[in-house]
């Protein structure tokens, strides 16, 4: 039987709130016991792990992944991705369907599956795509693909533009019990728009779109939500105009969740400063204000879920002007160190992290990981949210490096990472 | 001297005391450019390679003389129809022409950034001739130089911007630069034409001709930019011109002494009415192409002066 035993851990309990020290036992892939007195005895064959009073947290789950396959192994593979999730505390990818081809079959779904199998040493739950290509034309065979493995259905950062479209396989995976993800935003506002509108952006001569596109779109979902009672997450809630919408729908008793992303949380518009391409993400970077509303929002737990939108690009595709140059960027290994920097400024607890990253995107898609609780699988992530480091992003695993990041100061070190008791990550 | 920088990317990052150097010199090459013995040598030796990734008549000739005058070699590339239609990057474009040690390139492209891009990339002197709807600096400095030729100074100056605020590369340099040198800046237009967070650049900004007008010592047209209009931004140009082209009923609730300036090429009957850019007496549209060629020699002068002051230390 194998038996770990964590000692003196700074145990960070998001389910029951809770940030004190303590000692885990993992026995056979799963959390049997926890406790603040004496660590158990020690027992003939198990492994002790002195974790010298350093925060042990359940994994991450980072809902919104992409790895390039298929199609553009050139940007990220499952191995690398993999590699990238283990040093970072990610302990499950929940990968995206935005790939070439898309996943939209439960033959390329299957594909992408036997790949994760074969070379990510992390939990992967794949999302599939809502309509066929991504076209946003016809429903893709949302019951064969869950019966494949898809735990949501989304057609990513492309917005299902044709209502009557949306609404019908909003309907169908409602009676399926399926959960959708979808992007917000309004479509013929923010078409072309490469970032927030800003005088910032407005002096840089960039194309610009208006906060309030991300609301509209959020408002017509929420509405289809209404009449066909599907279950629905909004990937990412960014701006502050937003939230109200987001409230309502909550309180009506609507079965609707939101999430955003660590950028989002971490950086705003100013940021781009002379058209730096890597920190050009969709949506674009909001301003202060939205930052900080959105901040209080993820403290107040209207917004449900933090996620990397880890988005890998080559060099290539960045190194264009800016409204050429391709968005997105990674993020499996800086979203733990980006999540610190709220905690040290006060913003957010430890706790209230992990429920974030770790407890409540779990939940939604029906994981039994994301907790500390006796019976869950041990996925788990020790790391000193106080070491200081400075990024390199070529010291990066992914195989993409356009991080945001690169050269700034971050705190946050994930010391070992284990995926059903067994350590993938660290000595 | 105190122009430092190593290439002129935008009004952006220049110092009051820079633009007065470049205006100074310019005011020099001027003279130069009036006289029967139209050459200089402060390029001679140096290679400038003209790119246009954009179609441009005025502003590459103008570039084009400019280097000629000051002793350069002088090569013009129409970027618009060459490799980039086969696919090949910004990035590779300069470092092909880069290889060939050119000392100064000018650059427009149709992205904003575009030419601060290029610039990162290249070992020489990069001048921005117009990225995307960014920034138009030699524009800036040469409607600077007439305004200061005109009304003896560039401070406490009231300058009216009327147009197309949101497309024109032109609009953002000269607020950056007339708010520089403190004079003060109105922007009049359509609101779909003028960014709504235009306020916070330290302007004015109004809808309305007559208000915008009012005793102010400069009226700067811009042009309508039709080709980066994906439509819906204005009715039509007849009602255009009703509301914001400029006319002698227009122009009267300006100063008595007040110019009017056009960056070209002008749409007579949209934005401005042709016997007003034909009015000796208001008009200085002329001179604005003429000042063009001597800001041009003016900062290339300088910036090859910082250039050969670093290949020197660094020899």
């Amino acid at each position: 039987m194998a038996r770990t035993v964590f000692n003196d851990a700074r145990l960070i309990d998001p389910v029951a709130g809770t940030d004190s020290r303590g000692w885990l036992l993992v026995e056979n892939g799963r959390i049997v016991a926890t406790g603040q007195d004496a660590a158990p005895e020690p027992q003939g064959g198990e492994t002790r792990i002195d974790c010298g009073g350093r925060a042990l947290a359940p994994g991450i789950v980072d809902l919104g992944v992409k790895v390039c396959e298929p199609g553009e192994r050139h940007k990220e593979s499952f191995r690398s991705a993999g590699r990238a999730a283990a040093a970072g505390g990610v302990t499950t990818m929940v990968t995206r369907p935005d790939t070439l081809p898309t996943i939209d079959s439960p033959e390329t779904l299957e594909f992408a599956l036997r790949r994760a199998a074969e070379a990510a040493p992390v939990r992967i739950a794949p999302m599939a795509a809502l309509t066929k290509g991504r076209e946003g034309r016809e429903m893709t065979e949302i019951a064969f693909l869950r019966d494949a493995g898809a735990v949501a259905f989304t057609d990513g950062d492309i917005v299902i533009a044709n209502t009557r479209v949306l609404s019908r396989a909003m309907a169908y995976a409602c009676e399926l019990g399926a959960l959708i993800v979808s992007h917000p935003q309004e479509p013929g506002l923010s078409a072309g728009a490469s970032a927030t509108s800003s005088a910032f952006a407005a002096l840089r001569g960039l194309s610009m779109v208006s906060p309030m596109a991300e609301r509209m779109g959020l408002d017509r979902d929420i509405s289809l939500v209404e009449m066909t009672g599907v279950r629905y997450h909004a990937d990412q809630i960014t701006c502050a105009r937003a939230l109200p919408s987001l409230e309502r729908a909550k309180g009506n008793g609507f079965d609707v969740t939101a999430g955003t992303s660590i950028h989002h949380l971490t950086l705003n518009l100013i940021d781009v400063g002379d058209y730096r391409t890597f920190f050009k993400i969709k949506p674009p970077l909001r301003s202060e204000e939205d930052r900080q509303a959105i901040v209080e929002a993820v403290a107040s737990g209207l917004i449900d879920t933090i996620s990397s939108f880890h988005t890998p690009q080559d060099e290539e595709s960045k190194r264009l002007p800016f409204e050429e140059a391709a968005s997105g960027a990674v993020g499996l290994e800086t979203l733990l160190p980006a999540a610190m920097r709220l905690y040290h400024a006060g913003a957010l607890s430890l706790p209230q992290l992990f429920r974030a990253m770790s407890t409540n995107p779990a939940k939604r898609l029906g994981l039994e990981v994301g907790r500390l609780s006796k019976g869950a699988p041990a996925d788990l992530v020790l790391f000193d949210p106080d070491a200081p480091f400075v990024l390199d992003r070529f010291a990066l695993r992914s195989k993409s490096r356009n991080t945001p990041f690169d050269g700034t100061r971050m705190e946050g070190r994930v010391l070992g990472t284990w995926v059903g008791g067994q350590r993938i990550f660290g000595e | 001297m105190t122009f430092r920088a190593r290439h002129l990317l935008g009004i952006e990052h220049l110092a009051p005391d820079e633009i007065t150097a470049i205006l100074d010199l310019a005011d020099d090459y001027v003279s130069l450019n009036r006289s029967t013995q139209k050459h200089g040598d402060a390029l001679a030796g140096l290679t400038q390679i003209n790119m246009f990734f954009e179609n441009s008549t005025r502003t590459q000739a103008s570039f084009e003389l400019a280097g000629k005058r000051l002793g350069a070699d002088v090569m013009s590339m129409a970027m618009a129809a060459s490799s980039i239609k086969k696919g090949e990057t910004l990035i590779d474009t300069a470092l092909t022409l880069n290889a060939m040690h050119p000392d100064i390139l000018v650059v427009r492209h149709p992205n904003s950034g575009a030419v601060n891009l290029l610039a990162e990339k290249v070992a020489c002197a990069v001048l921005n001739a117009g990225d995307g709807r960014h920034e138009h600096p030699t524009q800036a400095l040469l409607d600077a130089l007439t305004i200061r030729r005109k009304k003896g100074r560039l401070h406490r100056l009231t300058v009216a911007i009327c147009g197309d605020v949101a497309h024109s590369r032109v609009a953002r340099s000269n607020i950056l630069l007339l708010g520089r040198m403190e004079s003060r800046v109105r922007l009049v237009g359509p609101p779909t034409l003028i960014p709504s967070q235009a306020r916070d650049w330290g302007v004015e900004v109004t809808h309305d001709m007559e208000t915008g007008l009012k005793d102010c010592d400069v009226v700067m047209m811009l042009r309508l930019q039709k080709e980066r209009m994906d439509g819906g931004f204005i009715p039509s140009e007849r009602e255009y011109y009703h509301r914001f082209g400029l006319d002698a009923e227009k122009l009267a609730h300006a100063r008595e002494d007040a110019i009017v300036m056009h960056p070209g090429p002008m749409n007579r009957g949209v934005e401005i009415d042709g016997t007003i850019a034909d009015d000796i007496n208001r008009s200085v549209i002329q001179e604005q192409v003429e000042m063009g060629v001597a800001v041009r020699m003016a900062a290339m002068d300088l910036l090859a002066r910082n250039l050969r002051a670093e290949r020197s230390a660094a020899a």
